[in-house]
């Protein structure tokens, strides 16, 4: 799930980062920090940049590696550990059909936190299950619910970027949350897909 | 508990090493690519800035004007209950929506608290505990024309939430 990169739905922060400005200053009006908020609002615009510098170096450190492991076929190897579950997950796709392959190594690349390569790999596995989508092409099937529940909850083996984040902000252990994040992020999984699978099961009993 | 620890001690020595010789070990070239995968990192870092000064100056705004501490003062009744500390808020509210946004949220989080906190740690857990999910949905089911996306919001939510708790718990357990 740690994943580097952009990622977010414009139309719902526009209001959002409207809400914090607006009312902030509103707030600094009756308070009478117009002076604090002004020095804030620069101090915080210097430290963005200061977080980009700190995080460069330790980003381009991490994706190098990264891209060592993506050629060596380190997706590949997991994809093939994973493929078991996966069957169990989707009992709607046939074994050896094509989307299979795609949400493997769609899944592979979250848990390793390779974002530039999930995302390709997400969109040709909804293409594959969409054409295994035999009712309105325009309402998800139950197997396009469980691959956005796998992987809005996947496992992440090793956050990359928060470490980086971390070792930027000058702690003293950077990488002293992985066994924590693994744990949580476990959980997280776990109650995704039994989520999915109830959620499934109930609306299938009362045969919608 | 220590095996924990010791995963956390050794996992980015392992990585250093580890990931360089397996590749060489696959015939990879091991520095060319290491290179390649360097600049993507660089351009993914310069890229988000724009996002980081927009949603930093927001919060920093938001705080020192004593908004923050407006709503922390509302919504405290209930997320005390649960037992999350008030600062880590904005984090839950932004994480489903916005990657480079949720960063921003972190990196504001571990320079005013500190990233060895309990809240510092705390927000770096759900960081990578949790996911983009609205932004999944809609790039996912977008791409393929989907309109209606059934119950996954409602379980990527969830499983969000799930997340958060969990990270909490998970905190209270190993730094609490």
């Amino acid at each position: 799930m740690d994943r580097i990169g952009i990622r977010e739905v414009a139309p719902v922060l526009n209001g959002i980062w409207l809400f914090l400005m607006v009312v902030g200053v509103a707030v600094a009006a009756h308070t009478g920090k117009a002076q604090a908020v002004t020095d804030a609002a620069f101090a915080a615009a210097r430290l963005a940049i200061d977080t980009m510098i700190g995080l460069a170096g330790l980003n381009a450190l991490w994706m190098g590696l990264m891209k060592i492991a993506e050629r060596s076929g380190l997706m590949e190897g997991l994809a093939w550990l994973l493929r078991p579950l996966v069957r169990w997950l989707f009992p709607s796709v046939p074994r050896d059909h094509p989307a299979v392959g795609a949400i493997l190594m769609n899944i592979s690349a979250n848990m390793l936190g390779l974002g530039s390569a999930a995302t390709p790999m997400g969109l040709k596995a909804m293409q594959e299950l969409q054409r295994l989508n035999d009712g309105d092409k325009e309402t998800a099937t139950e197997a396009m619910c469980t691959f956005l529940a796998l992987n809005t909850s996947c496992i992440t083996l090793i956050p990359g970027s928060i470490i980086a984040l971390r070792a930027a902000s000058g702690s003293a252990n950077p990488a002293e949350i992985v066994g924590a994040t693994l744990i949580a992020s476990t959980f997280a999984g776990v109650v995704g897909i039994l989520l999915d699978w109830l959620v499934r099961q109930s609306l299938r009993a009362r045969g919608r | 508990m220590s095996w924990v620890s010791a995963l956390s001690l050794w996992a980015i020595p392992a990585l250093l090493a580890g990931i360089p010789l397996w590749g060489a070990f696959r015939r990879v070239k091991v520095y060319e690519t290491f290179i390649e995968g360097a600049e993507e990192g660089l351009q993914i870092t310069v890229r988000i800035v724009p996002y980081l000064v927009g949603m930093m100056v927001a919060l920093a705004v938001f705080r020192e004007s004593g908004a923050m501490d407006l709503v922390a003062r509302l919504i405290s009744p209930v997320t005390a209950r649960l037992g999350f500390p008030t600062e880590i808020l904005p984090l839950m509210i932004v994480r489903p929506l916005s990657g480079a946004g949720a960063l921003a949220v972190t990196a504001d989080l571990l320079k005013t608290q500190h990233p060895d906190s309990f809240i510092g740690r705390l927000a770096s857990v759900m960081q990578g505990s949790t996911d983009t999910t609205f932004y999944v949905l809609t790039v996912y089911f977008g791409s393929v024309g989907v309109r209606r996306p059934r119950y996954a919001p409602v379980v990527g939510l969830a499983a969000d939430f799930a997340g958060f708790l969990s990270a909490l718990y998970v905190c209270n357990w190993f730094f609490g």
